[in-house]
């Protein structure tokens, strides 16, 4: 009996403890010390060259507002976490960043489908989350919690749609869609929609799936609709093989593309296969403003490369989240999240940057062309 | 009609790349009854083998031939080395138990494989080195044959008739049919069966190396998970050709290949979504089990009494 009691006691006492502990770190001042802001992305899986790449911009930026200071006089603290591009894994390592290490907001992910996955932990752990580069529009309707400083797959498929239709001349599209990721899906049918609508047709649309052996099957199929474009909204390491697979076929009309074909890789799959090929995308490096061109040499001394649009994003996701604790003056959740809503005119390197109603950002794209491992600038397409 | 025809040229690529690998399931069930479901994983070695000799032999700077026949060999004979050593610690000292022991010694070898490329090389494709100056050659209207579809297939075939030589025409392809045939018959006669059995799995390895290398020279992303799939329908391909066959073998990978790219080529048709591709493959497994379980070219065995 005694021997029952007394482990009944320690039992209590422990149980005790861990409460305080827990309370401890719920209460603790918001407004002073070391802010900690988690990252997620995918840093070792398929689309790596994404979260490493998203995650150098975070970094930098950080790094920047430490050596000027801080925020009000408090240093930012990145936590990173690696989820390997599956959305339950993303799920996962967003509740560690907030059960276990307290983050106060979150920066992640680029890929839509693990954005989706984290974001209704965030939501109901009321943690503010600010997605790079997600531009599926199914993101923010998460909740009020969740942000994002690009712009969304309607625009960027009415963007391509566009291009096609008005720039191209183009009066029939095929479209090849990666059947398994939200983003493809959801540019296929806002293009679908956008160049329709501006008097086009599209005669087919195929669908393949990441790892596939071969694209020729239905590249074959394309080929002998002879469509004036082909619309490709898919990620890079499968892209870079269609395209060299088209021109084994002979397939000589211009692809179309989005912003997941923008990573260095893309070239040491597709090789001079690419060239021709047209894609839209959050900025330029080629821009002239001294803002970005800035921010690209500066990039460059530290990674030694030149930076893409998800570094782009990934900086300015940052700075934004950054600009809003500033101004809020407090990173206790529902009150940052009221700043970062309230995010105005904010100059970032992908443009200036306004927080809507769907906190989305509204912003313009850019159209580029690929010739020979570049990104030349065709022409800027506005909300 | 073109379309027709480069639809079976895309299906024979693929088709062919499946048989080279189905063979290596094929002959170690014919001597071992045992389904190698490492082999899979053994076809994505041969291709991570092929890029690292690629970029240490320099011929990662620009397509030669020479270079690639050199990568090619060299990743067989590597990866051959890799399936005998597979064999040596992970299947021989379990082959006195029940071959169900085997069997699921095979799935953890494969996620050894699998889950040490990962946390060694990362899970992000790699970009395989072009060895092979791309250039397409028109049949006739727009069908036409590239020159790494023409590579796969004189490779593919010239493989296949140098195993059916070895088979049928050597002292050692005489003495694996005489293994498979009776595994403790032939080591009363004499046979140094151990030998044997390692040499099966250095034969099927190696064709299953070439199949990663021609593969990665078609569609250059190469990853850790990449054997996982296709090893799948090559064992598939395996057993609807009659496993233990090795024509059969050969068979079964074409036929899976053409059925692939026909579901994605005029699934749509049809009402069958390009997205099948992957599940054409299961439901021919399914219906052969169920309507022919020794394969289109499998004999029935007689169960000893």
């Amino acid at each position: 009996m005694k021997r029952i009691l007394l482990s009944l006691v320690v039992m209590a006492s422990l149980l005790a403890t861990l409460a305080c502990e827990r309370r401890g770190g719920v209460t603790g001042d918001s407004n002073t010390g070391v802010i900690r802001v988690g990252y997620y992305g995918d840093l070792s899986g398929r689309t790596s060259n994404f979260g490493v790449s998203t995650k150098n911009g975070v970094m930098m930026a950080a790094d920047e507002i430490n050596k000027a200071g801080g925020i009000n006089g408090r240093q930012i603290e990145i936590l990173s976490e690696d989820d390997e591009g599956r959305p339950e894994k993303a799920a996962t390592v967003v509740t560690k960043l907030i059960d276990q290490d307290k983050v106060i907001a979150l920066v992640g992910e680029v890929a839509s489908g693990n954005s989706l996955a984290a974001a209704p932990k965030a939501q109901s752990s009321r943690v503010p989350m600010i997605s790079p580069s997600s531009t599926n529009p199914a993101v923010t309707q998460v909740g009020d919690y969740i942000f994002r400083v690009c712009f969304i797959d309607p625009f960027q498929g009415e963007v391509m749609a566009k291009f096609a239709a008005n720039t191209l001349k183009a009066k029939k599209a095929a479209i090849m869609q990666d059947f398994n990721a939200p983003y493809s899906r959801g540019l296929t049918e806002f293009f679908e929609a956008s160049f329709v609508k501006l008097g086009g047709q599209v005669v087919t649309k195929q669908s393949y799936t990441q790892g596939d052996p071969d694209f020729k099957a239905q590249l074959t199929s394309i080929r002998s609709l002879n469509p004036d474009v082909i619309y490709v909204p898919g990620y890079y390491g499968e892209v870079g093989v269609i395209a060299k697979q088209a021109k084994q076929l002979g397939i000589t009309q211009p692809l179309l593309g989005g912003d997941g074909w923008d990573a260095p890789q893309l070239w040491e799959l597709g090789g001079d296969a690419l060239n021709g090929a047209y894609i839209s995308n959050h900025y330029s490096v080629e821009d002239p403003s001294p803002a970005i061109q800035k921010f690209v040499s500066d990039f460059k001394g530290r990674y030694k490369i030149v930076p893409d649009a998800l570094a782009a994003l990934g900086y300015d996701a940052m700075r934004v989240l950054a600009d809003a604790i500033k101004r809020g003056g407090t990173t206790d959740g529902p009150k940052l999240r009221d700043a970062i809503a309230g995010t105005k005119d904010f100059a970032g390197v992908t443009g200036v940057i306004s927080i809507n109603g769907e906190r989305n950002a509204v912003k313009s794209a850019v159209v580029l062309k690929l010739q020979d491992g570049k990104y030349i600038y065709q022409e800027t397409i506005k909300p | 009609m073109d379309t027709f025809v480069q639809q079976i040229i895309n299906g024979l690529t693929v088709g062919a790349i499946y048989a080279l690998i189905a063979l290596g399931y094929t002959m170690v069930y014919g001597i071992l009854r045992l389904i190698n479901f490492a082999h899979g994983d053994v076809y994505m070695v041969g291709a991570f083998i092929g890029y690292f000799l690629a970029f240490e032999l320099g011929f990662a700077a620009g397509p030669s031939l020479v270079g690639l026949g050199i990568v090619l060999i060299g990743s067989m004979i590597a990866s051959a080395l890799v399936g005998m050593a597979i064999e040596r610690f992970a299947y021989r000292p379990l082959r006195k138990y029940a071959r169900m022991t085997t069997l699921i010694t095979a799935i953890g070898v494969s996620l050894l494989i699998e889950n040490l490329f990962v946390a060694k090389l990362g899970a992000a494709p790699r970009a395989f080195p072009q060895l092979l100056r791309e250039q397409s050659y028109t049949l006739f209207g727009n069908a036409a044959i590239s020159k790494s579809q023409i590579l796969i297939f004189g490779v593919s075939v010239a493989l296949m008739l140098l195993l059916q030589w070895i088979i049928f025409k050597t002292k050692v392809g005489t003495a694996m049919r005489a293994v498979s045939f009776n595994l403790n018959s032939a080591k009363l006669m004499g046979i140094n069966t151990d030998m044997i059995i390692s040499f099966t799995f250095a034969l099927g390895s190696a064709l299953a190396a070439a199949g990663g290398v021609l593969t990665a020279q078609y569609n250059p992303q190469i990853d850790p998970l990449m054997g996982i799939i296709t090893g799948l329908k090559a064992f598939v391909a395996a057993v609807l050709g009659g496993i233990g066959n090795v024509p059969g073998a050969v068979l079964g990978g074409l036929l899976i290949g053409i059925a692939e790219t026909f579901v994605v080529g005029y699934g749509q048709n049809v009402g069958i979504p390009t997205t099948y591709r992957d599940a054409v493959a299961f439901a021919i497994l399914i219906l052969v089990l169920l309507f022919r379980p020794t394969g289109l070219l499998g004999s029935t065995v007689q169960e000893k009494v």
